[in-house]
């Protein structure tokens, strides 16, 4: 049960990019297609796991003083070896994603499962949380990069849905879907609505702007 | 009474407070391992599997750069044998190689002594030592007549080496067309280099004056002569890349024996 919790959590509730804002530049970039952002969340989560439970592992024995270069380091080689086994078996999507795989591990949520949870917690424990983490991440991944594609060329992972008007269709692309800018636009959204449903994700305001009174007549 | 039993000395070591200089260098140093055996076992298992996807996308990209030049898809629809060959070339020598064909290529160029090492007033390409056999691909009309040649070239970018394909007219002195193969360069920037609109602007350039002076150059800016194409916007330094990439490999240290005995007829 207590795990339970623990996978669900992330999901929405605490999720890891609409909550705490958290892995943002690669959830813009490899959006513009649902297929990539599959990809890069399958790649994210594989990672995500992997890495908590190494870390988890060896909890007992990290010496404080090198933690961090230590949970790098674990979460670099894994990116490597991710990175590689796309370049072997799915070398077409691997050219589109570019760097961003090999971003994977500057992405802050890897390194912050693993530092805040991984590192205190047993090994299964962990990887359902890094798991629950990598599940919320790969939702909103998929969300927006459904929404970017369909909107952007009326077809979804390749399949043309709506015929758009250069195909005798009647459906106009909206071109912008495919720019970066939309991406922010969405996610903007996105966290809007997730916040007005659940109204305890939203912050307190931090500064109040200074009341002027108007000068009398 | 002492604790004895191979396992031992690894208990008191997993015992030593994990803060003690002793234990944090030890974890340092089992940790790197194991990533460095995980890392290299990764990369060597699947680097077959790597070289085969890169040789077909190479492959294709050859089909589309000759699809790519007008009239081509027609003249190979024609001729009955395929027309293309692939022939290897002794760079030295300006001639077809002898002793080494395509499929024997990549155990000669795995020898070092065929390889010719570049002084820095030669290697404007960046490339440090050159080899001294390439695999070209040669396109014929019926009578036998140069059509085209495809030349693989390569280089230092911006962030790491560029490989291209450059095609040039049966008349040795006109580009026909180029394609990136292989870049690294800055995204929305240099990488730029890979946007086909871009890489057709390289068709119907010369690149060689009536003197016989290498002329070809990337612009700064918009193209003014014959010889130029188009800089592109923010990315100099991998377009300056682009233009001595294109120069050696054209000049007298790369193709420019071969390109002369074609011109001679040759070939």
């Amino acid at each position: 049960m207590a795990l339970w919790t623990t996978l669900t959590t992330p999901l929405i509730r605490q999720n890891p990019i609409t909550l705490q804002i958290l892995g943002l530049c690669s959830a813009l970039a490899v959006t513009t297609k649902l297929d990539t952002a599959l990809t890069m969340s399958v790649a994210l989560t594989v990672v995500l796991v992997l890495s908590a439970f190494a870390v988890s592992l060896i909890r007992r024995h990290i010496p404080g003083t090198i933690r961090l270069i230590v949970q790098i380091i674990i979460v670099a080689s894994l990116v490597i070896v991710i990175d590689q086994v796309l370049q072997a078996y799915f070398f077409d999507i691997s050219q589109r994603l570019s760097v961003f795989v090999a971003l994977i591990t500057t992405n802050c949520l890897v390194l912050g499962r693993t530092e805040s949870f991984a590192r205190s917690n047993p090994p299964l424990p962990s990887m359902v949380d890094a798991l629950g983490n990598g599940l919320g991440y790969s939702l909103i991944l998929v969300i927006i990069g459904s929404l970017r594609e369909f909107l952007g060329t009326g077809a979804l992972l390749g399949y043309q849905i709506l015929r758009t008007t250069d195909q005798g269709g009647w459906f106009q692309p909206l071109s912008l879907m495919q720019l970066a800018p939309s991406a922010f636009f969405l996610l903007g959204l996105l966290v809007w609505a997730i916040r007005s449903i659940r109204t305890e994700q939203t912050e307190p305001t931090e500064h109040e702007a200074p009341r002027v009174t108007e000068p009398a007549e | 009474m002492a604790d004895t039993g191979p396992f031992a000395a690894w208990k008191r070591f997993l015992a030593l407070p994990n803060d003690s200089r002793g234990k944090t260098i030890a974890v340092a140093f089992a940790v790197a391992t194991a990533c460095a055996v995980a890392v290299t076992g990764a990369t060597a298992i699947l680097r077959p599997i790597q070289a085969a996807n890169r040789a077909a996308e190479e492959q294709l990209r050859l089909e589309s750069l000759i699809a790519a030049i007008p009239g081509m898809t027609d003249l190979l629809a024609q001729s009955e044998d395929g027309a293309i060959s692939t022939v290897v070339v002794d760079l030295e020598e300006g001639a077809a190689a002898e002793g080494v064909d395509p499929a024997s290529l990549d155990t000669a160029l795995a020898d070092a002594a065929n390889w010719t090492e570049l002084s820095p007033a030669e290697d404007i390409a960046g490339l440090g030592a050159r080899p001294d056999y390439a695999q070209i691909y040669i396109l014929r009309d019926a009578d036998g007549a140069l059509q085209l040649v495809i030349l693989p070239i390569a280089g230092q970018g911006y962030n790491g080496t560029i490989q291209a394909m450059l095609a040039l007219h049966g008349d040795m002195r006109t580009i026909a067309g180029m394609t990136v193969t292989q870049q690294q360069e800055t995204p929305g920037l240099g990488a730029r280099i890979e946007e086909p609109a871009w890489q057709a602007s390289f068709a119907g350039k010369q690149f060689i004056d009536d003197l016989g002076n290498l002329r070809f150059a990337v612009a700064k800016g918009v193209a003014t002569s014959p010889y130029e194409v188009d800089g592109i916007t923010g990315a100099t330094r991998t377009s300056t890349a682009m233009t001595r990439i294109v120069r050696f490999w054209l000049g007298p240290d790369g193709y420019g024996p071969v390109i002369e005995a074609m011109r001679d007829g040759e070939f």
